[in-house]
């Protein structure tokens, strides 16, 4: 867990600091061309493009299953088909379409396929050897630039334990925290791939991953260089979206106005993302005052905090989040490793949801991302103790239409809804109990975990051959 | 803590009164010993310790009686592996003595003195059900880390149970690491001190004028004595399966040795060696990645297998917040119960699985006789639930150890109740408690 934030990362680091690299393109021409490249079109924004390809599945009718369909809606004792890789109907009763595979769910729940926006899987994979330790470029407190994508390993058995012990078909890799600005996440579909763009969601848009607090001034301060405090921090970050709001004013006239094209900036375009929209901000902040300003100063440069992740104290704001509309990324039960998390009480998830505040689940850790519906069931159990009955259906969302709104991905994700992929998870009991299990996963439709056959329970490259390689961990 | 409670009870502090002899009726009885739950079950308590406990069981005049209602009730839960009460916050080192990396001791630390019972992660735990815990300091400076001890978990000022119940060790990757840079240097170490400690224990008065020359300080000799003889156990991390191996030759050559394997990832694959060694295990639990390469063969069926082939495993939770979160152990043990319901996976019955978070740990500690279970003479340290103590969310109503009644409020129910209502009031929330 703590490996995660800070990453065990090599304390020789080889690079100068290239994080800065604000250095003002000048513009040589003052008149502009006649006509410029177009809005948005001044460079290539997905040079790096998924070719993830959905694998064949047969169309699947589960019957008399209790179904939580991820936005909130129950059925009991009904019925999922899907077909093509899509959702195409979900109600108490479905004639079976010829051809189609008819499961009995009878004491089994159906749910949309747990999606995690918090994981490092690929950028910090096992065995976690220093070799292996891609996650935070550790070498500068601004480093926009740099993509978690480039990074992962996607033969990292990670993936898989996540497939078949935590039903995930969708995960967000972010960039780790010791930068206050890490760069760009990724989201993957949960389907192990040669390359990682076989893995990439088609169509989700870039996450910037930001640091508040107690990782980037330890970090940095423990190196004699700003950020060593907390006013650090908050000093680098407005200086450096300072230098973005220009750069974005820059690139805007000469993509409006043509003329000769501002030098490229790696950093600050990432950046340019955000305050375009293009780009979703997922900021790792603990403390509520802490949050607090962050949503000032997202106000003062003009950009939206999209989530913020570890979120302890969310739940003294709840009302402020709710203003903003900025979601809360939380854990049930994590407390105490440091001192921004020694408020954390497990009840603040249910919190959020009682004021209409926006949260979700997350994981930050390749066991916890195996039991996110555990720990969903924490968050229930500990409300309704303390006054707050969330019902399953509810406390479902946690796990998959919030995150995939949070992923800017829930048109066409995070519920079983007619036209949404299928990706779907059957459990052979309630997933709310600690003694259930995923039964079966589909991810687009093709069923990619089955319990029951040893042959669908993926093996990474690195694990075979290996002590204990197909086992069914 | 019987002694404390009365000194404590003379200075007027506010303690819970102190019912050491009392008996729960009516119950979903759990003994701990992995046999099934009982209904309407009774556990009798006197003077801190279990007297009885069964369906059949009569309660003498004048014991106070809790009655159950037909819920569940266990032995509290026996954390067997754990740094409870001698870290506050991991990112504060000012609060952390699990270790320290520029003392000239290494086996000679004794952890007990460092124990606080007013320590956050102590009450919290308390509160979901943990009485007892193995606490263990961490290897820095050498392979040896010191000697561990066995706590209560009560809301009084003496938690230590027993002082310096063992010596804890690292070996596999880690050990090599504080060893110099490899096994064989552990191993060399290892040997180095276990001649050096006899040398200790055949001439004290020589140990001490042997200066620089010395691998050994005096302390640290005089500390491993007892792990010669036999007479306190030895706790040895270690995951891969030749390291294992490597562990029951060393106890071969050393048979007086106390030999317990902590974590043993890779313990399935040589389960009968350790099985007909009779060497106990401190395992972990859900631990299924290939996090190093000394648990390539890492697995959630480890502890199954292990127990299936005659290993006595009980769950430790080494490397994972062992300073806060031992009541994960009761969900970890919930899930082995989970895979018996997996094709090709190993679980354990729900009495086993219990087991390895009460009896079995106990056990493996030596200490099965005192602690982990409601068999008659042990520690009368007994939960009260409101529902399966292995499901999520079940909650540990009333908790009692040596027969005493705790508190369970902690500081994260008092935030709750402060934000329960997030909003601010006429007063700031400060002023709400």
């Amino acid at each position: 867990m703590i490996r995660i934030i800070i990453g065990a990362a090599a304390a020789a680091s080889l690079a100068a600091c290239t994080a800065n690299a604000g250095d003002k393109p000048r513009s040589a021409s003052a008149a502009p061309a006649k006509s410029g490249p177009g809005v948005g079109k001044g460079y290539d924004r997905n040079p790096y493009p998924s070719t993830y390809k959905a694998y064949p599945g047969v169309p699947t009718l589960l019957t008399n299953v209790t179904i939580l369909d991820g936005e909130g809606g129950r059925i009991e004792r009904g019925a999922v088909l899907f077909r093509d890789g899509k959702i195409v109907e979900v109600g108490p009763s479905i004639d079976a379409p010829e051809g189609a595979v008819v499961i009995d769910g009878a004491g089994k729940y159906v749910t949309p396929g747990v999606i995690d926006v918090h994981s490092h899987l690929g950028d910090y994979p096992s065995p976690g050897v220093q070799a292996h330790s891609d996650g935070n470029e550790i070498t500068g407190p601004v480093t926009p630039e740099v993509w978690a994508e480039h990074s992962v390993w996607p033969q990292d058995p990670g993936f898989s334990r996540a497939l078949a012990n935590g039903g995930v078909t969708t995960l967000q890799i972010l960039p780790g925290s010791a930068n206050l600005f890490g760069g760009r996440s990724v989201t993957l579909k949960n389907v192990y791939a040669r390359t990682m763009q076989g893995m990439k969601f088609p169509g989700a848009p870039y996450g910037l991953k930001m640091a508040c607090g107690e990782n980037p001034k330890r970090v940095y301060g423990g190196r004699g260089r700003m950020p060593s405090t907390r006013m650090g921090n908050i000093a680098l970050d407005r200086g450096t979206w300072a230098k973005a709001v220009e750069y974005k004013r820059r690139w805007d006239r000469y993509e409006e106005n043509g003329g000769e094209a501002p030098a490229r900036d790696m950093a600050m375009e990432t950046l340019r993302g955000v305050l375009a929209g293009e780009i979703i901000v997922h900021n790792h902040c603990y403390r509520a005052d802490e949050m607090a300003i962050v949503l000032d100063m997202a106000k003062e440069f003009g950009y939206k905090v999209g989530t913020f992740h570890h979120a302890v104290e969310a739940y003294k704001i709840a009302d402020l989040l709710k203003e903003r509309g900025t979601c809360a990324a939380v854990w049930a039960d994590w407390w105490g490793f440091k001192m921004e998390s020694y408020d954390a009480i497990e009840e603040n998830l249910a919190i959020l949801e009682r004021e209409g505040a926006c949260g979700m689940i997350h994981s930050d850790d390749a066991n916890g991302i195996q039991r996110l519906n555990q720990e969903i069931s924490k968050v229930r159990a500990a409300a309704k103790r303390a006054g707050f009955v969330i019902p399953e259906e509810i406390a479902w969302k946690w796990a998959a239409i919030t995150p995939a709104k949070a992923l800017g991905i829930d048109a066409v994700t995070g519920s079983l809804k007619p036209g949404k992929m299928a990706d779907v998870v059957l459990w052979n009991g309630n997933p709310f109990s600690v003694y259930t299990r995923p039964e079966k996963v589909w991810i687009d439709g093709a069923l990619l975990y089955d319990m029951h056959n040893p042959k669908l329970r993926p093996v990474s490259d690195f694990e075979l051959g290996q002590p204990g390689s197909g086992d069914v961990k | 803590m019987k002694k404390l409670l009365m000194a404590a009870a003379a200075f007027g502090t506010a303690l819970p009164a102190a019912a050491q002899t009392v008996a729960v009726t009516n119950a979903k009885l759990v003994i701990g010993d992995g046999s099934a739950p009982v209904e309407g079950g009774t556990v009798l308590v006197r003077d801190g310790r279990v007297v009885a406990a069964g369906p059949g069981v009569t309660v003498p005049a004048g014991v106070p009686v809790i009655d159950a209602e037909g819920r569940w009730v266990t032995p509290g839960i026996f954390a067997g592996f754990t740094r409870l009460g001698i870290v506050e916050v991991d990112g504060v080192s000012e609060t952390d003595d699990s270790a320290a990396s520029s003392s000239p001791f290494n086996a000679a630390l004794d952890i007990s003195p460092a124990v606080n019972p007013k320590t956050s992660a102590i009450t919290l735990n308390r509160a979901e059900g943990v009485t007892r815990a193995v606490v263990a300091p961490e290897a820095r400076g050498s392979i040896f880390a010191g000697q561990g001890a066995v706590i209560d978990l009560g809301a009084d000022m003496d938690a230590v149970s027993k002082p310096r119940a063992f010596q804890f060790m690292e070996y596999g990757e880690t050990g090599a690491r504080r060893a110099g840079g490899s096994r064989p240097a552990a191993i060399a170490l290892f040997r180095n001190a276990l001649f050096e400690a006899r040398d200790y224990a055949r001439n004290p008065a020589s140990f001490a004028d042997r200066g620089k020359d010395a691998l050994l300080t005096r302390a640290d000799a005089l500390a491993l004595q007892p792990v010669v003889t036999g007479q306190v156990p030895l706790l040895v991390h270690v995951e891969r399966a030749s390291d294992i191996l490597v562990m029951l030759d060393l106890k071969r050559e050393v048979p007086a040795l106390k030999l317990v394997l902590v974590g043993a990832e890779e313990g399935w694959t040589v389960a009968r060696q350790i099985a007909a060694a009779k060497v106990p295990v401190l395992a972990s639990a859900l631990a299924d990645l290939p996090a190093s390469f000394e648990q390539l063969a890492a697995t959630q069926s480890n502890i199954g297998r292990m127990q299936a082939a005659g290993v006595t495993v009980g769950i430790g939770t080494i490397n994972d917040n062992e300073a806060r979160q031992a009541r994960l152990v009761k969900q970890y043990a919930g899930n082995l119960v989970a895979l018996t319901k997996v094709p090709g996976a190993s679980g354990l019955d729900w009495g086993q699985a219990f087991a390895t978070i009460s009896s079995k740990p106990a056990e493996a500690m030596g200490m099965g006789g005192e602690f982990g279970s409601l068999r008659p003479g042990r520690r009368g340290d007994i939960v009260l639930w409101d529902g399966d103590p292995l499901e999520i969310g079940t909650a540990a109503v009333r908790v009692f150890i040596d027969g005493v009644e705790q508190p369970v409020e902690t500081r994260q129910d008092l935030l709750r109740k402060r934000y329960f209502d997030p909003k601010e009031g006429a007063l700031p929330k400060a002023y709400e408690r």
